[in-house]
């Protein structure tokens, strides 16, 4: 009895121990993947420059520079002295300035579908995987009918219908972003729902939606966590590939795709920095991302431990 | 088995149905007359011409004839901008090409992809392993859009030795760029899925035994690891369809090879939703009937699907 009282006393007298979280297990086996860091060095340095890009272009992206205008093979070469740092597009518009402007365009519309289908898809597929029998059935199935239709036409039809505007290329590309998140969410919690936490939560009269939102979401983050950020890059090439086609964001404002394909039509003209500055930010983000997601996988999924 | 695919078809065809339906009150819905363009024409002409297209028919009407033209006979109605054609007659004219260097790519995702990917696993850890993860990497990056005007660069403009374009019938030259453009990241993500399914099977109980008991490496690969080290190739194969049917857009467009997507993105700007709605239920269609197969495929050669 005295002995166990100043074992306690000796206990409350020292440092507290620190607990390792999950999340901290997690961030320092992220950070022990070197390819994981470079990639987030690279994301951090583009997202700076989408950021930092406007305040430090010496031009406008709207604003044609008339002395390259008709001569952009010689004048608008990538130079220090004229400003046009990475030379200008085939109407003499200053490309760093575009590059930045595409740069934000696509970066946002990664994020932005990245963040419909994290929220819609989870809580579909949540949903169905807690609830199970007919309702889990009906709502899967429409995922796969969903999944099933060849979108990309879905969403150009409805770009044409509905006019191309930013608004509409976020409400297109919510609509398909989602559904592979909910099969993701719907498989996890199929998992959790057997857990004795979530029986005891049950057990003691907490509302279905609550147990939802309180017990299983907080714990499908980590796979949720992985699949965004693989999800953001696939929501990039989506907006390029109908930006390509120029069908998606319109003049002035422009994205990787559309830029990509400006400088794939000016190929021949030996102007060769309007298709590699776009192409070259692309290129690595799309990597940062691949790599990261990889680092997160690595870092967050139970499976590898 | 048949019970299976006729469940499956079942399934199916309200799918197709609900697209259909989708598409038309899409359409339906646009702003706009497809003859909007011809300004001063008299209000009885403009009459005639919405009789002769059958839209002065209340809505019930139209899409009930469209979808019956469409199972009956497969016409998918007429153009609103080319007048003397009408949307069969584009796409006979466009899918012969589509197909042919859809095929191609195909067929070399496939097998090269698989190839790749199984002699990464069976040669894990050496270079050849190494190569192969570098381009399924490498080529995450490069979808069909970024590399197609990469390979032009090279093979057309410095290196000269393949056209940049066209179609010309058919010619291997001309199909060579485009087959290369629209496979590459659907080889590479094969070779991944391959390599890691093909890793597993080979870590498993059952590949050792086969060792064990003195079978030849050549063997134990082909005989015993292959099939199922594949059928994760094979659920692929769908998603795969869908991203060649669409990546075709592109290659039509970069290349100039008149396939069906040409006429799909022309028809896009033009706002001719008689050819748009064709095309995207034609190729709704494709997808939904190749999904199909593949699923009766991996159930016919997976022992574990019960159906």
């Amino acid at each position: 009895m005295f002995a166990t009282k100043s074992v306690a006393d000796d206990l409350a007298g020292s440092a507290p121990i620190k607990g390792r979280s999950l999340w901290a297990d997690a961030r320092a086996r992220f950070f022990r993947n070197r390819a994981a860091v470079a990639g987030l060095i690279v994301l951090i340095a583009v997202a700076a420059f989408a950021v930092i890009g406007p305040f430090i272009a010496p031009w406008n992206n709207e604003d044609i520079d008339w002395n390259v205008l008709g001569n952009v093979a010689e004048g608008g070469r990538p130079s220090l002295e004229t400003g046009h740092w990475f030379g200008t597009d085939a109407l003499g518009r200053d490309l760093f300035a575009r590059t930045v402007q595409g740069t934000q365009i696509s970066l946002l519309v990664g994020i932005v579908g990245a963040l419909i289908s994290v929220i819609v898809g989870t809580l579909y597929g949540a949903v169905a995987g807690y609830f199970g029998g007919r309702i889990d059935n009906v709502m899967m199935r429409i995922v796969d009918v969903l999944m099933s239709i060849p979108y990309m036409f879905v969403l150009i039809l409805l770009l044409v219908v509905f006019g191309r505007s930013l608004f509409m290329l976020f409400v297109g590309i919510g609509l398909i972003s989602w559904l592979d998140m909910a099969r993701i969410a719907r498989g996890q919690t199929l998992t959790l729902k057997g857990k004795a936490y979530i029986e005891a939560a049950r057990a003691t009269g907490v509302r279905p939606f609550t147990i939802i939102l309180r017990h299983i979401i907080p714990n499908l983050l980590g796979v949720v966590i992985v699949y965004a950020t693989l999800l953001v890059p696939s929501m990039i090439i989506y907006e390029s590939f109908i930006s390509f086609l120029g069908l998606g964001v319109q003049e002035p404002l422009t994205s990787w795709g559309a830029l990509i394909n400006d400088g794939a039509a000016e190929m021949t003209n030996g102007t060769l920095w309007m298709l590699t500055w776009p192409l070259f930010f692309f290129v690595i983000t799309l990597f940062g991302f691949f790599f990261v997601g990889d680092g997160l996988r690595d870092a967050l999924d139970p499976k590898d431990r | 088995m048949s019970v299976y695919i006729l469940k499956r078809l079942l399934v199916a065809i309200p799918v197709l149905l609900i697209l259909i339906v989708f598409t038309f009150v899409l359409m339906y819905a646009a702003p706009g007359s497809p003859f909007a363009s011809e300004r001063g024409v008299p209000p009885a002409v403009l009459a005639n011409l919405q009789a002769q297209y059958g839209l002065d028919q209340p809505f019930h009407m139209q899409i009930w004839r469209y979808i019956v033209a469409l199972v009956t006979e497969f016409d998918f109605g007429p153009s609103f901008i080319y007048r003397d054609q009408d949307v069969n007659s584009l796409i006979a004219q466009g899918f012969p090409v589509t197909l042919t260097y859809g095929f191609w790519s195909f067929l070399v995702a496939v097998i090269v992809g698989g190839a790749l990917g199984i002699l990464a696993a069976v040669r894990h850890n050496t270079w050849l392993d190494y190569l192969a993860v570098g381009i399924s990497i490498g080529a995450q990056v490069l979808p069909n859009f970024v590399l197609a005007p990469i390979l032009v660069l090279t093979f057309t403009l410095w290196l000269g030795w393949l056209p940049g374009g066209g179609w010309q019938g058919g010619q291997w030259q001309f199909v060579i760029l485009p087959v290369i453009a629209l496979s590459t990241s659907y080889m590479a993500s094969i070779a991944r899925i391959a390599r890691a399914s093909m890793l597993e099977v080979l870590t498993s109980n059952y590949i050792r035994t086969a060792r064990a008991k003195g079978l030849s490496a050549r063997r134990v690969i082909l005989r015993h690891a292959l099939k199922p080290a594949l059928l994760p190739v094979i659920s692929y194969l769908g998603p795969a369809f869908v991203g060649m049917i669409t990546g075709s857009v592109v290659i039509d467009i970069y290349f100039s090879t008149g396939g069906i997507g040409q006429f799909f993105v022309a028809s896009a700007l033009n706002r001719d939703y008689g050819v748009m709605m064709g095309i995207t239920i034609l190729l709704g269609a494709l997808t939904i009937f190749f999904n199909l197969l593949v699923d009766v495929l991996y159930a016919w050669i997976d022992p574990k699907i019960r159906y």
